[in-house]
C-alpha cells in the first residue's frame, strides 16, 4: 500500500464498539485519533466478575477442579487440569501413567474443538464478508461440513477421555475416576483417520484468504518441556529469552489492574506480551509434527512471526499436529492395561502452581492447601488476561497504519474487530 | 416451513448471556451431526457470540447465566419486555448455579481480595426468576443438547414441553453402574432431576445436583441415608450447596 498525502494522514478518527460480536463474552473497543495522532486505544472488558478465587476457599481439594472447570465453557478441561496439577503438586501426589496420557488426550480434544469453533464459526465470516457462519452453510457447504467434522472429533476425543466435553467428569485429583473404554478408543482412532480430509479442505480454504499485513514486535510466552509440543506443565519461556520454573509464574506475569476493565493485564520484558497458538508455535516450532511443519511452510509461517492475524493459521497448524499426535497417544493407550488409574492420597498442606497450555495460551492455577485438604488460597491467571495489553497496543498500531494507508472508517473498524478476534479472546474466562 | 409432513414457523429466537461461563450457549453448537437440521428450526434474531447481525423481533429468549450487577438487571428487564417465552437456560439461570457460592462471602471481602485497591461493582448473585418472570427452565451444567433439541422441536410444533420427573438415580441404575454410595461416596443422584443420562455417575463421579430437585424428593430421608452410612455431613453440605439448586431443602441435615 502506498502512503496517502499528508492531508489524509492528519485525519481525525474515532471508533467506539460496545459489546464486540463473535467473541466469547462482553468487551468494548475504543480508539481516538486526532490530527493523525493516536490519543487512545482501549480494549475494555466489562464482563461481570464471578470471584472464583474466593469461592474455592474452604472447599475440599477433591471438589475444586469441578468448580474451577466452570470458569470457562470452552476450555473447561484446561481449567480442571490446571487445578488438578496444582493440587497434586501441592499435596505431592503422582498420578499414574495411564491418567497422564489420558489427560493429554483430553487436552488435545479440547484444543481441537476450541480452534474449530474459532476458525469456522467466529473467524471465517470476517473473510467471507458475512455477519455469521450461517450463510456459509449454503454458500460453502464443504467447508462447513469439514469444520463441523473437526469440531465433532475434538468433542468426541474429550468425551472418550474425560467423560464429557464441556465440564469434564472423570478428571480427578490423583488421576482418573474412570478409564477410557478401549472399544471407544478404537473407534476414535478410525474417526481421526477419517477426519484428515476435512483438515485438508480447511487448509485449502484458509490458503485462499488474504491475511492482513500487519506487524508489531512483541514478546511471546508459552510452556516448554524439552521433549514434546507443550500441553500440561513444563518451564515457562519467552521469545525474549526469559525462562522460569512453573512455580515462578508470578515472575512471568506481573499481573496488574486498570480501572476500565474487569479483566486484568500482565507484562514481562516489554509493555505487553502474547500467549496462545502463535506463542506456542513461535517458542516450540521444533516440537511440531513434521506434517504440521509442512503445512506451516505452505502458509509461509515461520517462527518468530509477529503478525497477530497469523494466530488463526497457527491454530490450524496445531489442529494438524493434534490429529497426528492424538492418533499416536491412542495407540499407546491401546497397548496398555488401563487398570491403574488413580493414586490414593491423604490430604496435605502445601502450595504449588499448575500450568497448562489451554487452547488460548498458558493457564496458571496456583493452589494452597491445608492439612485437612481444603483449599485456603487460589490464584488463576487466564490466557486472555495475558493478551489484553497486547490487544490494546495492536488496536492503536493497526488504526494508525490503516489511516496512513488511507483506509476508510468501515475498513478500519473491520480490521480492528478482526485483530481482536484473531486472539480468540475468552472474556468471561479472563474475568472469572 | 414444512418438515417431515409438519408445517411450522421457524422459532424466532435470541440467546443472551449474563454472569456465566457461556458453556450452555456453546452446547447449541455441539452435537455437530444434527446441527444443520437443528438450525433449520431456528430463525436466529440475536446471538452476539455467533453473529454480528442483531435484531429485536425475537419471540423466544434463552437466558444463560445468573445476575450479579445492576446493568444486567436492566438488560434482562428489556429482554423480558420483548420475549414471549423467556427461558432460564442452564443451572446458573435456573438456580444461580456455582456463582452463588460467592454469596457466603461479603461483597467487600470479594472485591478486596480479587481487585485490591480498585472499585468494582458487584452484587449478590440472583437466579433469573428473582428478577423477571421465567416461562420455561432448562437446567443443567451444562444443559444437555439432546434435551434442548427436543424442547425446541416441541416449541416449534406447539407440543407440550416437560422435563423428566424421575431422579438421576433411575438413569444411573439403567446403565448398570455400581452405586457410588456402595463405594462410600455421597451422591445426589437420588434427589436430582434426571434427563442427563447420569453422565457424571457413569463417569464414577458423584452427582452434584446441577438439574435441581426431582419431583417430590424426601430430603430428610436422604439425610438419614447419609447418616446411616456414617458419611460426612460436611461433604453432603458442600455437594448440596454446589449449584444452589436445593434452596429451601438445605436445612435438614442438622
Amino acid at each position: 500500500m502506498h502512503l496517502k498525502d499528508s492531508a489524509t494522514m492528519k485525519r481525525d478518527y474515532s471508533l467506539d464498539i460496545r459489546h464486540l460480536t463473535r467473541v466469547e463474552g462482553h468487551a468494548n473497543i475504543s480508539i481516538t485519533v486526532k490530527d493523525g495522532k493516536l490519543l487512545d486505544a482501549r480494549w475494555a472488558i466489562v464482563e461481570t466478575p464471578r470471584f472464583f478465587e474466593v469461592m474455592v476457599k474452604g472447599m475440599s481439594a477433591e471438589r475444586v477442579p469441578f468448580l474451577t472447570s466452570r470458569i470457562c465453557g470452552i476450555c473447561s478441561i484446561s481449567h480442571a487440569l490446571a487445578s488438578i496439577r496444582a493440587l497434586e503438586r501441592a499435596m505431592k501426589i503422582e498420578p499414574p501413567v495411564v491418567a497422564e496420557k489420558t489427560r493429554l488426550l483430553a487436552m488435545h480434544g479440547e484444543t481441537l474443538q476450541s480452534h474449530a469453533l474459532h476458525l469456522f464459526f467466529l473467524v471465517a465470516p470476517d473473510f467471507t464478508g458475512t455477519a455469521s457462519v450461517l450463510p456459509l452453510i449454503t454458500s460453502h457447504p464443504d467447508l462447513i461440513k469439514a469444520g463441523l467434522r473437526i469440531k465433532e472429533l475434538g468433542n468426541e476425543i474429550s468425551t472418550v477421555s474425560a467423560g464429557r466435553c464441556t465440564h469434564p467428569v472423570s478428571l480427578v485429583v490423583g488421576g482418573l475416576s474412570k478409564a477410557p473404554d478401549k472399544q471407544q478408543l478404537l473407534q476414535l482412532r478410525t474417526m481421526i483417520q477419517e477426519s484428515k480430509p476435512a483438515l485438508d479442505t480447511a487448509c485449502s480454504f484458509f490458503r485462499t484468504l488474504k491475511i492482513p499485513e500487519f506487524k508489531r514486535e512483541t514478546e511471546f510466552i508459552s510452556l516448554s518441556n524439552g521433549s514434546s509440543y507443550p500441553s500440561i506443565g513444563g518451564s515457562i519461556i519467552s521469545t525474549d529469552g526469559v525462562k522460569q520454573d512453573e512455580n515462578e509464574y508470578l515472575l512471568m506475569t506481573n499481573e496488574y489492574s486498570r480501572d476500565f476493565s474487569t479483566s486484568k493485564f500482565t507484562r514481562l520484558s516489554r509493555e505487553s506480551s502474547v500467549a496462545g497458538a502463535l506463542a506456542r508455535f513461535n517458542n516450540n516450532y521444533d516440537r511440531l509434527h513434521p506434517k504440521a511443519k509442512e503445512v506451516a511452510a505452505s502458509f509461509d509461517l515461520q517462527a518468530v512471526c509477529h503478525n497477530p492475524f497469523m494466530n488463526n493459521i497457527a491454530q490450524l497448524i496445531e489442529c494438524i499436529h493434534i490429529l497426528e499426535d492424538a492418533g499416536e497417544m491412542i495407540d499407546s493407550l491401546l497397548d496398555m492395561e488401563l487398570r491403574e488409574i488413580r493414586t490414593p492420597y491423604s490430604p496435605k498442606a502445601g502450595s504449588a502452581t499448575g500450568a497448562v497450555e489451554a487452547p488460548r495460551g498458558i493457564l496458571y492455577h496456583h493452589m494452597e492447601t491445608s492439612d485437612e485438604g481444603k483449599v485456603v488460597r487460589a490464584d488463576c491467571i487466564i490466557p486472555t488476561t495475558q493478551n489484553n495489553a497486547n490487544i490494546g497496543y495492536d488496536l492503536g498500531a493497526i488504526a494508525e497504519q490503516a489511516l496512513q494507508e488511507g483506509k476508510n472508517d468501515k475498513e478500519i473498524e473491520k480490521l480492528c474487530e478482526m485483530v481482536v478476534r484473531s486472539y480468540d479472546p475468552c472474556i468471561s474466562c479472563s474475568v472469572h | 416451513m414444512k418438515h417431515r409432513g409438519f408445517t411450522f414457523e421457524k422459532l424466532k429466537i435470541a440467546s443472551f448471556d449474563f454472569t456465566c461461563c457461556e458453556g450452555c450457549q456453546l452446547q447449541l453448537a455441539n452435537r455437530e451431526s444434527t446441527l444443520i437440521d437443528f438450525l433449520e428450526l431456528l430463525d436466529i434474531k440475536n446471538f452476539r457470540e455467533l453473529s454480528s447481525e442483531q435484531f429485536d423481533d425475537y419471540d423466544i429468549a434463552l437466558i444463560e447465566g445468573s445476575i450479579s450487577r445492576q446493568d444486567e438487571v436492566e438488560r434482562l428487564q428489556a429482554i423480558r419486555r420483548q420475549a414471549k417465552t423467556l427461558v432460564a437456560f442452564g443451572s446458573c439461570a435456573c438456580f444461580g448455579g456455582v456463582n452463588s457460592l460467592k454469596n457466603k462471602f461479603s461483597l467487600k471481602e470479594l472485591v478486596a481480595e480479587v481487585y485490591p485497591g480498585m472499585k468494582v461493582e458487584t452484587m449478590p448473585v440472583k437466579k433469573i426468576s428473582d428478577v423477571v418472570k421465567v416461562d420455561l427452565s432448562i437446567p443443567g451444567c451444562p444443559v444437555n443438547k439432546e434435551e434442548v433439541e427436543r424442547i425446541m422441536v416441541n416449541l416449534a410444533t406447539g407440543s407440550l414441553v416437560t422435563l423428566p420427573k424421575h431422579p438421576v438415580c433411575f438413569e444411573c441404575k439403567a446403565q448398570l453402574n455400581t452405586c457410588l454410595f456402595e463405594l462410600g461416596e455421597i451422591c445426589l443422584g437420588p434427589i436430582t432431576r434426571g434427563g442427563c443420562n447420569a453422565v457424571c455417575t457413569t463417569g464414577k463421579t458423584p452427582c452434584l445436583g446441577c438439574r435441581g430437585p426431582s419431583e417430590e424428593i424426601n430430603m430428610p430421608a436422604f439425610v438419614e441415608l447419609v447418616k446411616a452410612r456414617e458419611l460426612s455431613l460436611d461433604d453432603l453440605q458442600e455437594k448440596i450447596a454446589f449449584y444452589n439448586a436445593f434452596e429451601g431443602f438445605s436445612n435438614h441435615e442438622a
